[in-house]
């Protein structure tokens, strides 16, 4: 996936990705692509079924590209980059019909790629020295991020995402940048939100609308979700593990979850 | 001010009003076992934890939602108190042997206000199929008038002014184990297999009382 920053003098930064182009007998036509997950879609067994892999990449994804690319096939958000018909669909909330298909056709391509098999543990380099600058350690921010994850009501997403000269008051720009006001935060969305539509750079996602979960955990033990393997490639170019190991009973909406080494508790089969 | 017509002032988890199984094969046992055992039981639990120690102790489901939807703003007691009025509400929208084409008075109504049971029958389709996310789609009267509606997550025609008549759960968790990404499938299933008319009837009954007397 083409990806970097792109900033001018104008204040516009932000990850650029580059629209992919399909030629059918000579003729270009823009549309997406549904891109498979870099990696088979058994490989995240047992933390991740491949079943799920199948629904969840398979169809959910596959339905939002193809909806997206019926929806703005010859009309103006035809030909540009999927970020660009995501900031441009989103129109400051008041959000154009191709939105919700092009936010989620995103947001999916980036969580294949925030997840890994054999994936999990503890980040360094730069990445962890950010994380323990912004949360004191790197156990607070995986604390922090799974309360977040487990408490979105409904459907949503939840995120470590680099914000940077931003004034905490959405479309601000901060007239005197400083270091300090770069940091790294947790942020929850609903249904196709993310970050990207407030100028910050996701390094991270997990989905927690329940088809992403529901084949593979008993509900509504979100918990467990949480603990599955992560790594991501961010704005620095610093990878990101978060750590399984250890068995922990934690009560989320008042259901024990077991969750131990990313062990399934249940297998649910249709039927 | 809009009265609900069903459910209870305490926090119990009710069972639904037929056997976990008697909705088989168009929703399963297993759905049941999941969705009222665990999720909804959820609800309950958690509302009651909630709203101990504190001024909304001691009120009708009712009551919280109403005080707590707060504009849109939401106060911490309504997706609980919501979620649980609404899952009520839902299993007692179906039954065994439900679904088809009602009649009488409901069937008059639904053909006065949308010309036809097809006419209805497509834009509730449409509501439970469109809506976006977690949440419901609803037949509700107000003003002497029978519409559909669609909310999220766990928002209900209630705080909204009108009777809820009938609901449909689309939150994925409600059909995932049995139609998976298959929404409109459930939808239809839903229609013409598990509807309880005679709810919405009764339903009907009570909002048209409740309006006159208001």
């Amino acid at each position: 996936m083409g990806r970097g920053w792109v900033g001018d003098g104008s204040g516009l930064t932000g990850w650029r990705r580059f629209s992919r182009k399909v030629t059918v007998s000579g003729v270009i036509t823009a549309g997406f692509e549904l891109k498979p997950p870099p990696y088979p879609l058994d490989a995240l067994e047992p933390h991740m079924s491949r079943e799920t892999l199948d629904y969840h990449w398979g169809k959910h994804h596959k339905t939002y590209v193809e909806n997206l690319n019926k929806q703005i096939v010859g009309t103006d958000l035809d030909g540009l980059s999927l970020e660009e018909v995501v900031l441009l669909s989103y129109n400051k909330g008041n959000m154009l019909p191709a939105f919700n298909n092009a936010a989620q056709a995103w947001n999916h391509e980036f969580f294949w790629e925030s997840i890994k098999p054999e994936g999990g543990g503890k980040p360094a380099g730069e990445l962890l020295r950010l994380i323990e600058r912004d949360f004191g350690s790197f156990e607070d921010c995986l604390e922090r991020f799974k309360s977040a994850a487990a408490s979105q009501f409904g459907s949503g997403w939840t995120w470590l995402a680099y914000k940077a000269n931003r004034l905490d008051v959405a479309n601000a720009v901060n007239p005197l940048p400083k270091e300090e006001d770069k940091k790294i935060v947790i942020v929850k969305t609903p249904n196709a939100v993310n970050p990207l539509l407030w100028d910050y750079s996701p390094l991270l996602t997990i989905d927690t609308w329940e088809h992403a979960y529901y084949l593979d955990f008993e509900v509504p033990s979100k918990c467990q979700m949480i603990f599955t393997k992560f790594e991501s490639n961010g704005s620095h170019r610093v990878v990101f593990y978060a750590e399984p190991k250890s068995s922990i009973h934690k009560h989320i909406h008042g259901q024990a979850c077991v969750m131990g080494n990313g062990k399934l508790k249940a297998r649910i089969r249709n039927g | 001010m809009a009265a609900s017509t069903a459910v209870t002032a305490n926090y119990v988890l009710k069972p639904p009003p037929y056997p976990l199984d008697a909705l088989e094969p168009h929703m399963s046992k297993q759905t049941l076992e999941f969705h009222w055992g665990k999720h909804h039981r959820a609800y309950v639990d958690n509302l009651k934890k909630q709203v101990l120690g504190t001024e909304l102790e001691g009120k009708t489901i009712d009551h919280i939602i109403l005080n707590t939807y707060n504009n849109g703003d939401l106060l911490p007691a309504f997706n609980n108190a919501a979620q649980a009025w609404n899952h009520e509400f839902f299993w007692e929208s179906m039954k065994p042997g439900g679904g088809g084409k009602p009649s009488g008075e409901l069937l008059a109504l639904l053909e006065r206000d949308f010309t036809s049971y097809e006419k209805f029958y497509e834009e509730f389709n449409a509501a439970a199929a469109t809506q976006f996310g977690a949440g419901w789609a609803w037949l509700a009267y107000a003003n002497d008038k029978l519409k559909v509606v669609k909310t999220p997550n766990a928002v209900n025609p209630l705080v909204l002014g009108s009777f809820p008549l009938l609901t449909i759960d689309v939150w994925e968790h409600a059909y995932y184990l049995d139609f998976q990404n298959r929404r409109p499938d459930y939808i239809k299933t839903f229609m013409n297999n598990l509807v309880s008319w005679e709810a919405v009837s009764s339903r009907l009954e009570a909002a048209k009382a409740a309006s006159s007397s208001a």
